[in-house]
Formats: structure tokens, C-alpha cells, sequence
């Protein structure tokens, strides 16, 4: 009830604060979308399946390097092309990591991931031909829905069309997030992160529903990271760093995980909070390790946990 | 004709461990097979060999005429085999509900679609509701499987096995820590279970003699990983050598009784 009343005032919020004349805060939240789309299946694979992964960011940084690629250098500039052939290149890189991957759990699942992060930073890094190195790619503003939209300043474009097209595919990324796991295949996944020997024992392909959810997870990623390079124009090596997915991890236990909207409010706070925190003292860091301390021993559920705290007490 | 289910001289080591020496073990249609024996005669070892959790060292075992080594407990369970475990296995978090519907949606074929709306599988429901009732969980449907009391938690475990409506299900122990008062109570609702779900072989590991020689049609008494004796009750009984070794063995443990005729 307060969940469905405050994230209606919410989803308003955002509907209408372009129109509110706030061209910085409009352009803060931007990169709130792109984290919200990756933290949507990210949480696919640490709520639901139970693997969290330390090396997330790869997919973002998969996701922002392909819109560099295709609109830098191979002079596609339709966006709804670069979203489907980032998901694409995720879901092909994340096949075989996933098939490595989901072999183990816990700790070991965790640091997997990292390694891999780890090795796609250094081969942006390094290959400089290809990636530009540590200088990393432009990204050219793409066309929205075939309209090129070249009349607009870059404030004017990402406060107006940009803003409301991000939003769009966040909110068909959220629909589509919970028919999944509302879904048989959803399910599934949360036996094996309950159980994953009893749920084998009734027949449920424990790897292959973790790599498909992985691959989910994957796809999500890059969407997201497409969303949050065309803002800044640049893709560079530092998407795909550690320190990047940490990010990620705080947003989503920030938020909560055990509620399929949680990531989308983590996302939403983390980039208001950075934002004042930041302008308050350089220590952020700081102030942030605090908080995710606080979090995760007194709110295991996130702040999803604490608006919806009917559910805390039926579950 | 041929077995529903055996295993041909499967041996199952464990470092220098001998869990399983040479055991060999048929079961037909029709059949309510009691495994016996002591702790550590290799019960559970057999039980998970069997529905492939655990890979023999060497043997061989073969479900509905084939061959099944390597198969894995996941799709073994699909082709007809369940199981329940003998150390309480659930989903702590999920419903009960939603742990009979993991059952069903994976006999139904249904658990990696990603797009349905699970809230408005009908035949998941009626599948749901159906097995609920047989185990007398159906006004619990919504409770967290955790929340239950232990009894219910050892109940749940074996519903969701019988939800797969398997050929054959393989119960480790399904009344431990139960008094024998209770324990015929759940016998009772397990036969009856298993006629409606149409299950065509039972076979469970189980310690209560009483229990053992009331509802089996053969009797497998293990010792040291090795059958020390595969015959009916009555044969059982029959046989004073058997009676002292199968039983003597038995209730060295002090926790069992000796079958009464
Ligand atoms: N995973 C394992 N690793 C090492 N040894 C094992 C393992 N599982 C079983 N064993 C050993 O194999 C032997 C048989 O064990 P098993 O659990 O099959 O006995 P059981 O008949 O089920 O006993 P209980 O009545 O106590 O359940 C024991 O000696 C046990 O210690
Ligand atoms: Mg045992």
C-alpha cells in the first residue's frame, strides 16, 4: 500500500521533472536509469538465484564500449540498434564466463567474477587500437527512434528526449524484470538459491537456469551501460574496474534485494546521495562505507525493506 | 520383465571408506521395498547412488531398462525418480505453496519458462491444492516452509517428491524423529499418496521395525555396505539366522524394536 502510494508520487516525480526547469538535477538522475536497467538483473542473479557477482560492471562496460564502437566508428547512430546489439554482445560474452562461472557459489562465484572484471579492464586498458586505452571511446549522440534531433544542445537533448527515452526502456526493463520473476522460470530460481540440492532433486537444471540467469543478468548489464555512456559521450576503461561493481553491489543492498523494485530506488539514491554527499566533504568514500555498514547490519533489507515493512513481517 | 529400477554390484568408496561393497538390488513395479541396517551400513549412500546424487565407483544402475550412470539427480527426477532426504531438505524461504509448485511445474515441464505468469497456472494450482491435501498441508499453503513445525518441515520434504508423481520415490527415513504412534499415521498417508499419484514403486530406508515388517513387500538388510539379507517379512522371519542377524544388527543401535509377527 505505502509502496504502491510512494512509488506512484515517485514515478511522477520523474515523469515531470524535466518540465520543472532543473536542468542539473534532471541530468544527475540520467545516469540513475542506466545503473537501475544493469541493477534490475543483477538482482535477477544475487535476489533471486542467490550468486552475487563482484564483476558486474564488465557488462556495463561491454554495453558502453559497443554504442562507442557503433556510433564512433561504424557510424550507426540509431539507438535502438545499439541497445539490441549490446544485448547481444553481452549475451555472447556471457555465455561462456556464465558456463565458468556458475560451476561454483558463494565466495568462489564472487571472485570469478572479479577475475573476469579484472581481465576486461586491463584489456580495455592495454589494446589501446582498439578500445583507445586508458583515453577510451567517444561515444556520438545517438538518434532516438529514427529522429535525429539535431536542433538541440546537448542539455536540451539529454534533459528532454534522452531523459524520457531512459526512462522508457526502464520501465520496460522493470515489466519485464517482474514478469520473470513472477514466472516458472523465476521459481526456479529461487529454489536454487534456497536449496539447490533439493530443488536438482525435483528436476530443476540447477546450472542451466544459473547461466540463464546470468546471461539475463548479462544483457540487463549492457543495456544499462548504453544508457549511461551516452550522457557522458565517453566509454573508458574505468566502467569496467572493481571498484565500479562495488558500486553496483552497494546500490543494489543499499535499495534492497528481496523486492524486484529495490534496485531502482538503490540506484536512485546512490546517485542523489553521491551527489550531496560529494558536494559536502571529499571524505564521500568515507561516508559511504558508513553507511553501507549501517545497512547491512541493521537494514538487511534495504530501504525496499523498510517502505515495505508489512511484507518483512509475512516473509 | 524387466526392473523399475537396479543396481548391479555398485560399489561406492570414500577414501579408504567402504560405504557400499558389492550391493546389488532390484525393484518392481508393485513393490514396497524397506531398506534396514545399522548406522553407517551404507543406507543413505545406496539411497543417493541410486537417484544419481552421488556417482558409484564402479557398478551399475539402470532405471526403467537404461542405463543411468552420469545421468544426475535433476534429470533423473524428470524421467520418473524422486526422492526425499533423511536430514530435513526444503526451501526455507518459500511458501508452501510455491514448493509444491516446483514439483509440479517441473513434471509439468514448465519450470524454465520465463514469460508465463506462474499465478495463473491452473494446472500448477490444482497440482498444488491436490498434493496439499493428500499430506493435510492445505491450510499452510502460504506459510514459509521455515516456519513450520518440524513435522510438517519432514512432511513438506516427502509432498514435494511425491508432487513430481513419480514411478519409483525413494524416502531416506521418512518418519525420523517421530513417535511411533505418528509414525503409522504418516505410513498410512504415504500409501495412500502414493496410489493417488500413481507412484509404482516405494522404497525407503527406515529404522522402526514395526513399520518395516507391517508395510514391506521385501525387506534389504544392509551391514558394512554389503546385503546381508533381501527377502520377504515373512521369509525374514522364517529364517532364525536371518531374524538374529538383520535384528540383532538392528537394534544394536538401542533406538529400534524387533518386529513382532
Ligand atoms: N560424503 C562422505 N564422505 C565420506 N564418508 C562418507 C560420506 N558419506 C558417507 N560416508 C561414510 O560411508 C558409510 C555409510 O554412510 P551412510 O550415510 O550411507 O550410512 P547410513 O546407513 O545411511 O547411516 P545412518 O543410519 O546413520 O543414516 C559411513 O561409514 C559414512 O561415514
Ligand atoms: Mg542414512
Amino acid at each position: 500500500m505505502i509502496v504502491r502510494a510512494l512509488g506512484l508520487i515517485a514515478g511522477a516525480a520523474l515523469v515531470l521533472l524535466p518540465l520543472a526547469g532543473v536542468p542539473y538535477t534532471t541530468t544527475l538522475l540520467l545516469p540513475a536509469f542506466g545503473y537501475a536497467v544493469a541493477l534490475l538483473g543483477l538482482n535477477l542473479l544475487f535476489g533471486s538465484t542467490g550468486l552475487l557477482s563482484f564483476g558486474h560492471a564488465l557488462f556495463i562496460a561491454l554495453g558502453g564500449y559497443t554504442a562507442a564502437a557503433l556510433t564512433g566508428r561504424f557510424g550507426v547512430r540509431s539507438l535502438e540498434l545499439v541497445l539490441l546489439a549490446a544485448a547481444l554482445v553481452a549475451a555472447l560474452v556471457a555465455v561462456p564466463i556464465g558456463l565458468l562461472c556458475v560451476r561454483y557459489v558463494k565466495i568462489y562465484f564472487g571472485m570469478l567474477t572479479l577475475a573476469f572484471g579484472m581481465l576486461f579492464y586491463s584489456f580495455l586498458y592495454k589494446f589501446y587500437a582498439l578500445t583507445g586505452g586508458d583515453e577510451g571511446m567517444r561515444v556520438l549522440r545517438p538518434m532516438l527512434l529514427g529522429r535525429p534531433l539535431e536542433h538541440l544542445d546537448t542539455v536540451a537533448y539529454l534533459t528532454g528526449p534522452f531523459y524520457y527515452y531512459a526512462l522508457g526502456v526502464l520501465v520496460v526493463a522493470a515489466l519485464v524484470m517482474r514478469r520473470l520473476v513472477g514466472s516458472p522460470f523465476g521459481l526456479s530460481l529461487r529454489s536454487i538459491r534456497e536449496n539447490a540440492a533439493k530443488a536438482e532433486s525435483l528436476g530443476i537444471g540447477v546450472r542451466r537456469c544459473r547461466l540463464a540467469a546470468f546471461v539475463v543478468a548479462a544483457v540487463f548489464g549492457a543495456i544499462g551501460g548504453v544508457l549511461l555512456v551516452v550522457p557522458t559521450g565517453l566509454a573508458d576503461p574505468l566502467l569496467a574496474y572493481w571498484t565500479h561493481s562495488g558500486n553496483l553491489v552497494f546500490m543494489l543492498l543499499l535499495g534492497g534485494f528481496d523486492h524486484f523494485l529495490g534496485p531502482v530506488l538503490g540506484a536512485l539514491v546512490f546517485i542523489l546521495l553521491q551527489d550531496s554527499v560529494m558536494s559536502l566533504t571529499s571524505y564521500w568514500r568515507f561516508v559511504f562505507g558508513a553507511i553501507l555498514a549501517v545497512i547491512v547490519i541493521f537494514f538487511p533489507r534495504g530501504l525496499m525493506g523498510l517502505l515495505d515493512a508489512r511484507r518483512a513481517a509475512a516473509s | 520383465m524387466t526392473a523399475l529400477l537396479e543396481a548391479t554390484d555398485v560399489r561406492k568408496s570414500y577414501g579408504d571408506t567402504l560405504a557400499l561393497d558389492g550391493v546389488s538390488l532390484r525393484v518392481d513395479a508393485g513393490e514396497f521395498v524397506s531398506i534396514i541396517g545399522p548406522n553407517g551400513a551404507g543406507k543413505t549412500t545406496l539411497v543417493n547412488v541410486l537417484t544419481g546424487l552421488t556417482p558409484p565407483s564402479s557398478g551399475r544402475v539402470r532405471f526403467k531398462g537404461t542405463d543411468v550412470a552420469g545421468v544426475g539427480p535433476a534429470r533423473l527426477a524428470r524421467l520418473g525418480m524422486a526422492r526425499s532426504f533423511q536430514l530435513v531438505t526444503i526451501f526455507p524461504a518459500l511458501s508452501v505453496a510455491d514448493t509444491l509448485a516446483v514439483a509440479a511445474l517441473s513434471r509439468l515441464r514448465r519450470s524454465t519458462r520465463p514469460f508465463a505468469a506462474l499465478s495463473r497456472d491452473a494446472d500448477v494450482r490444482a497440482a498444488v491444492d491436490e498434493v496439499a491435501a493428500l499430506f493435510g498441508l492445505h491450510d499452510k499453503l502460504e506459510r514459509a516452509a521455515r516456519t513450520l513445525p518440524q513435522g510438517d518441515k519432514k512432511l513438506l520434504d516427502v509432498a514435494s517428491a511425491f508432487a513430481l508423481r513419480p514411478d519409483v520415490i525413494l524416502m531416506d527415513e521418512p518418519t525420523s524423529g517421530v513417535s511411533t504412534a505418528d509414525k503409522t499415521t504418516i505410513m498410512q498417508t504415504l500409501v495412500h499418496a502414493a496410489q493417488r499419484m500413481g507412484v509404482r514403486a516405494i522404497v525407503q530406508v527406515e529404522h522402526d521395525m514395526d513399520i518395516v515388517f507391517g508395510y514391506s513387500d521385501r525387506i534389504v538388510a544392509l551391514h558394512q555396505g554389503r546385503v546381508l539379507a533381501d527377502a520377504t517379512p515373512d521369509a525374514i522371519r522364517a529364517d532364525a539366522d536371518v531374524v538374529r542377524a538383520v535384528l540383532g544388527i538392528a537394534t544394536t543401535q538401542g533406538r529400534t524394536q524387533p518386529g513382532r509377527a
